[in-house]
């Protein structure tokens, strides 16, 4: 169903206020009335109206004044001027001023229809605009997800099973694996697709930033609040949202976030109107939220109610077939953006990247395709391309106790520390595990 | 299906009768209530805007609201005045949105306005168009985006003849609810 468009009448004539008003409800539309600007700039702070038809000549703050502190309270509002006394110049500085339209008293109402009808064109086409972006971006992405191992086949029927449900997403892996287009194949193979996936950055973000990011601000909440702000919540309504590191939040915010998950509905930052909106939630993490949980850093209440599917991409290095197609698609996509001939890739060099250890993951092997046809300089793609030395092995470890005890930390560190887990990783018993622990000296905080 | 409602259609100023009959028959047949005839007297110079030359139609309005209805009925005015509201330049009528009063006039619907040939039978065709669209909105009844019905928004007089002077079925079915 099409929105309800709404309008904020401001005139200082009561007669003319109540024809307007009679007209427009006739039409349909949500309507409001304001005698003057300083009550027109009131109600617009705690309501946002799709169009204002404000009246240029009034006591107090003229029509123009209050043109310009509504463009400072929302940019993109649609204002149309009227006045019985026109001007080119005041029609002309109206129109400077950021107006939509302007129009003389009084006026033919085929004028007024047509005036309204353009203005409602104007507000579906931005909106959709912004959808179309919002889709275009999620669109582009998921075309990386390539792989052909049983391990991506399995992430890939796992993306299409959940995408067809409204259940909140749990998406696990380390950095690089590719965390965020699991989301953007989710949202884009989902019933959502049309409306927007918005992103946030929660471990770029301090707990102020991120709560004003999440949640929007009123004009005035904190210092540098100089404009009323939709939230990322509100921006995701019919759509999706991906919190990425979840994990990172503060205890505060898993409590407000649990709040806003329960009810679909929140106030933003120095306001105090509920804000409903309706979008479904896909979370990432490179960190195990369940002994998070266990140790009591993360709310079991928000961790159940996040959790509901969780989907976990593998580490590189875990399908080190899916490599030669990824290198493919990467050398296609660089040489293509970069506007160079292709190029291929010595099969030696291919052979040590299906052996080398990827820590980076996807994401670094992307950047050493990148680097490699940017220094190549469309050469053959060649083994001195790629700096694969450097992230392997640190040149410091000499003995096979200290490459030992290098190995125990990184799988610790992997597993969060979970003994069992690590252990299984290693292939030895936990006592043996405990045991190498001791010998080195190792602690959770390395 | 007979209701409580009942509809009052009050003339003001002189029309033919027959012209009157067949307008309320035409209301009668789209509303499925009582429909009655009245004839009215008001000063209309009044409501004479000289410098616009025209009739302020909010005020008349209000005023038959105020003088001329009851809770139980929808009451019309009709007039063959110019209309005009302060903020548009002319109106062919207009009504409280579920309320209780409305107005019509045949002034603008004419053929002769615009400089062509009489035509009486279409100016009834367009006035009983107009005058159920007015009582439509008393119902509670909002513009319609159907080109055929009633409740289509016309500014000009081809909109009117554009549209059928029947309702679709979700403007009658909402008008059934209120007479039910």
């Amino acid at each position: 169903m099409a929105k309800k468009i709404s309008i904020l009448i401001v005139d200082d004539e009561i007669s003319v206020r109540d024809s307007l008003y009679n007209w427009f409800i006739e039409d349909g539309y949500h309507v409001a009335c304001a005698e003057n600007a300083k009550t027109a700039l009131s109600i617009i702070e705690n309501e946002a109206f799709d169009i204002v038809l404000a009246d240029i000549k009034m006591p107090g703050m003229d029509g123009l004044e209050m043109l310009r502190r509504i463009k400072l309270l929302k940019s993109d509002s649609i204002i149309i001027v009227m006045t019985a006394f026109a001007t080119v110049e005041t029609a002309v500085q109206a129109l400077k001023d950021g107006a939509f339209d302007y129009i003389t008293k009084p006026f033919d109402p085929d004028d007024l229809s047509h005036l309204i009808r353009n203005a409602s064109k104007q507000i579906a086409l931005s909106e959709e605009n912004e959808n179309l972006k919002q889709k275009v971006v999620a669109l582009e992405n998921v075309e990386d997800l390539i792989g052909n191992s049983d391990t991506m086949k399995r992430v890939l029927k796992e993306i299409e099973s959940v995408a067809q449900s409204n259940s909140s997403v749990v998406i696990t892996g380390e950095s690089g694996t590719g965390k965020e287009l699991v989301a953007r194949a989710i949202h884009s193979n989902s019933t959502r697709r049309f409306f927007p996936l918005v992103s946030v950055h929660c471990g770029a973000l301090s707990e102020s930033l991120l709560e004003s990011e999440l949640f929007g601000h009123e004009k005035g909440a904190f210092t540098g609040a100089m404009y009323n702000r939709k939230g990322r919540f509100e921006m995701a309504d019919n759509g999706t949202i991906f919190l990425d590191e979840i994990a990172t939040i503060s205890t505060k915010m898993q409590i407000d976030l649990l709040r806003v998950l329960e009810s679909k509905s929140f106030v933003r930052v120095g306001g105090n109107k509920e804000i409903s909106s309706d979008f479904r939630v896909i979370c990432a993490t490179n960190r195990d939220l369940k002994s998070m949980v266990e140790n009591g850093t993360f709310r079991e209440d928000l961790f159940y109610r996040l959790n509901v599917v969780n989907i976990n991409v593998p580490p590189l290095r875990e399908r080190a077939e899916d490599i030669p197609m990824l290198v493919e698609y990467f050398i296609r996509k660089y040489c293509l953006s970069m506007n160079r001939p292709p190029v291929t890739i010595d099969q030696s060099a291919l052979n040590r990247l299906e052996e080398f250890s990827f820590p980076g993951n996807v994401r670094e092997l992307e950047n050493m395709i990148e680097r490699a046809i940017v220094v190549g300089n469309g050469r053959k793609i060649t083994l001195k391309d790629l700096p694969l030395e450097k992230s392997m092995i640190s040149s410091s470890i000499e003995s096979l106790d200290d490459l030992e005890k290098t190995h125990i930390r990184n799988i610790l560190n992997k597993y969060a520390w979970n003994i069992s887990r690590a252990s299984r990783a290693l292939k030895v018993d936990r006592v043996t595990l405990y045991n190498k622990i001791s010998k080195y000296g190792l602690k959770p905080s390395e | 299906m007979k209701s409580r409602q009942h509809i009052v259609l009050i003339s003001f100023g002189y029309f033919d009768n027959d012209f009157l009959k067949d307008v309320a028959e035409a209301v009668k047949k789209e509303f499925c209530c009582e429909v009655s005839m009245k004839e009215g007297h008001l000063d209309l110079s009044e409501y004479f805007d000289p410098v616009r030359r025209q009739y302020n139609g909010s005020r008349l309005l209000n005023h038959i609201d105020e003088k001329f209805t009851s809770d139980t009925s929808k009451t019309l005015g009709l007039f063959s005045v110019d209309l005009y509201i302060p903020i548009l330049t002319y109106i062919f009528g207009q009504a409280f949105l579920n309320g209780r009063a409305g107005i019509a006039s045949d002034y603008r619907l004419s053929n002769v306005r615009y400089g062509i040939a009489a035509d009486e039978q279409l100016l009834l065709d367009r006035f009983r168009k107009e005058i159920i669209h007015e009582l439509g909105h008393t119902f509670g009844l909002i513009h319609c985006h159907i080109p055929a019905c009633v409740m289509r928004s016309g500014t000009y007089v081809e909109d009117i003849d554009q549209k059928e002077e029947s309702f679709c079925p979700a403007c009658r079915e909402k008008v059934n609810h209120v007479l039910a």
